[in-house]
């Protein structure tokens, strides 16, 4: 596999293409919610992502709406699809694993088991300019995860 | 003593002055389609100009490098970072001040390369002020603006004080830096900035003129060369307008000095702004261009040494320009490389490279039109540098030029700092490809092919 299509894997693709997670959908009553918009001034992308949690600190949904290239999409499908069900702490330690791939340019080797379909995104730490695309909608769920209330 | 080093040219410099001479700027306005092979560069010139770029011998991603993104900046030739370290090697020195051999000898060179820059644009050496870049030029004038509605300058800043109720003019297709400065004016001296909008297909609506430029315009700040698009402003339009009513006209020369001849008298305008990285000089240097007499007018933006005269612990005393606008240590040896620059454009010559360019720019439009699934961004049939945005439908642009970059092509991807063009557009951001005189017609047809395949990679 060349450098391109390890940037571009299928499922990077198919994820940009199917979106789950999209569009934003209404806040259940009841649960802890938060909501985050996160822009990337040099190409323009943008994301508002929101997260429901119940009292028990799970994940109960993501949804969110988004302009952005494929890279950016694909993570926030990838990551609407994960975290249903996830713990604050395991997104957290999660959060930090996908941050060190993205770090790592390309020497990460990501662990399926954890990182599901996140684990493809490896490609993407070779090319420095794009890390901020895949990290976008991470960070955006990290804020509304921080920012959450009733 | 220091010599000027040769630009490295590989032209015969005989067979170029006699094509210049005898053709007039007529022929550049008037040129459509195929490139007339007497003005315009050859493409075995354009080969031999390549050659004087070292960078563009390389590879990138295993194949050589198609380089479209001049726009943004362009590559240099060996005379000019040549230029460079033969002056740290054999000239250094702080300009201005200091009385021996090699401070009189930077001095030297760094004022012959104000001459070469003025007389490149057609202004008078006073007339040239160094700047690190255009955007400091353009934060000049708005903060010198400033500062002379504070009441800075004394009588002879009348005409530079500006205040509520008046307006500040300036069009929809701007660069942030033609912009924002204009938008911070505003706020601190709380007149009102106003644009002249766009149409549809980013053309400028001039009809809108007479309404927007009244008495109350005090200034008319509008580019030469849209950098988004890569079409000409009617520059008589504004400098009409503006001269009605008594307000100062600045130009954006960015994406004009680079790519055609630029004369400030013939354009008519009161300032203009120009960096020197856009036109094979170093980067770090840019100019403004303004009217002697409005520039001696005109209170200091950045003050401090090298720009007085005479100075008590209560007032300081201004030099004359452009010394009044040039606060401390300068950058002597970009001031250097870019008249090595200019020298090397002169030496080819202005129309001949604004012909080539013309023909880039028409293979480009037309080229990209053609393939499907390609929408090309501003209007057609009109007079265009060799800059076209566009974007492939249903692939974003950051995608688009991830694709070009693994085939060694070098776009730009993004809103090229005019987010407002691209909103009335209607797009957040687009790919650009922009030449300059090392680009061939094998780059543009290189282009082409690629985007050709984009969608089917994308699975569009």
């Amino acid at each position: 596999m060349n450098e391109l299509d390890q940037l571009y894997q299928q499922v990077i693709l198919d994820h940009s293409k199917r979106r789950i997670g999209s569009p934003l959908v209404d806040v259940t009553e009841g649960l802890l919610h938060g909501e985050s918009h996160q822009h990337n001034p040099i190409c323009g992308d943008q994301i508002r992502v929101r997260v429901e949690l119940n009292d028990d600190d799970h994940f109960e949904a993501m949804s969110w709406e988004g302009d952005g290239c494929s890279i950016s999409m694909a993570s926030a499908s990838v990551l609407s699809e994960m975290l249903p069900e996830m713990t604050k702490d395991e997104f957290l330690d999660k959060l930090e694993i996908f941050r060190e791939m993205m770090r790592s340019k390309g020497t990460f080797e990501p662990d399926e088991e954890v990182l599901e379909d996140a684990a493809a995104f490896v490609g993407v730490s070779k090319f420095p300019a794009r890390v901020k695309c895949a990290m976008l909608a991470w960070v955006a769920a990290e804020a509304a995860m921080l920012g959450a209330n009733k | 003593m220091y010599t000027l080093p040769n630009p490295s040219l590989t032209l015969d410099p005989r067979g170029d002055k006699a094509t210049h001479d005898n053709y007039s700027e007529d022929h550049v306005q008037t040129m459509t389609g195929q490139p007339d092979a007497q003005v315009s560069l050859s493409a075995v010139e354009v080969q031999r100009i390549k050659a004087d770029f070292e960078i563009l011998e390389h590879q990138v991603n295993g194949t050589d490098v198609v380089y479209l993104d001049s726009g943004a900046t362009s590559q240099k030739p060996r005379c000019v970072y040549e230029a460079e370290q033969h002056f740290y090697e054999n000239a250094n020195a702080a300009v201005h001040r200091g009385a021996h051999t090699l401070a009189v000898e930077a001095t030297e060179i760094y004022e012959e390369a104000r001459e070469t820059v003025a007389k490149f644009i057609g202004a008078r050496t006073n007339e040239l002020v160094w700047t690190s870049n255009a955007t400091e030029a353009l934060n000049l004038i708005s903060y010198s603006i400033s500062n002379a509605s504070l009441g800075r300058g004394g009588e002879a800043a009348e005409r530079f004080r500006i205040g509520p109720g008046d307006e500040i003019l300036t069009t929809e297709i701007e660069h942030h830096a033609n912009l924002i400065p204009w938008q911070e004016l505003a706020f601190r001296t709380g007149a009102t900035l106003r644009y002249v909008p766009v149409g549809e297909d980013g053309a400028l609506r001039y009809d809108l003129l007479d309404e927007l430029v009244t008495e109350k315009t005090k200034l008319v700040a509008f580019t030469h060369v849209s950098n988004v698009l890569g079409t000409f402003t009617d520059t008589q339009r504004f400098v009409d307008a503006a001269r009605k009513v008594g307000a100062l006209t600045v130009l954006d020369g960015c994406q004009s000095v680079p790519h055609l001849p630029v004369d400030v008298k013939a354009l008519d305008v009161d300032f203009m702004a120009f960096s020197g990285h856009k036109m094979l000089g170093p980067t770090g240097i840019g100019a403004l261009y303004g009217r002697e007499e409005l520039l001696n007018a005109m209170p200091p933006f950045l003050t401090g040494g090298s720009m007085i005269t005479v100075v008590d612990m209560e007032h300081a005393e201004f030099l004359p320009a452009p010394q009044r606008f040039e606060a401390g240590t300068q950058r002597i040896a970009q001031t250097h490389g870019l008249a090595t620059a200019v020298s090397y454009l002169q030496e080819i010559g202005m129309d001949r490279i604004a012909q080539w360019e013309e023909h880039l720019g028409a293979m480009l439009y037309e080229g990209l039109s053609q393939i499907e699934g390609v929408r090309v961004f501003g209007p057609s049939d009109v007079r265009r540098i060799g800059t076209v945005p566009f974007e492939v439908i249903g692939v974003h642009p950051h995608d688009v030029g991830q694709y070009l970059d693994s085939r060694g092509i070098a776009v730009r991807v993004g809103h090229h700092c005019a987010q407002p063009l691209h909103r009335a557009l209607g797009v957040t951001a687009t790919t650009r490809a922009s030449t300059y005189l090392y680009n061939t017609e094998e780059d543009i047809k290189a282009l082409l092919e690629a985007l050709g395949s984009v969608r089917e990679y994308f699975g569009v």
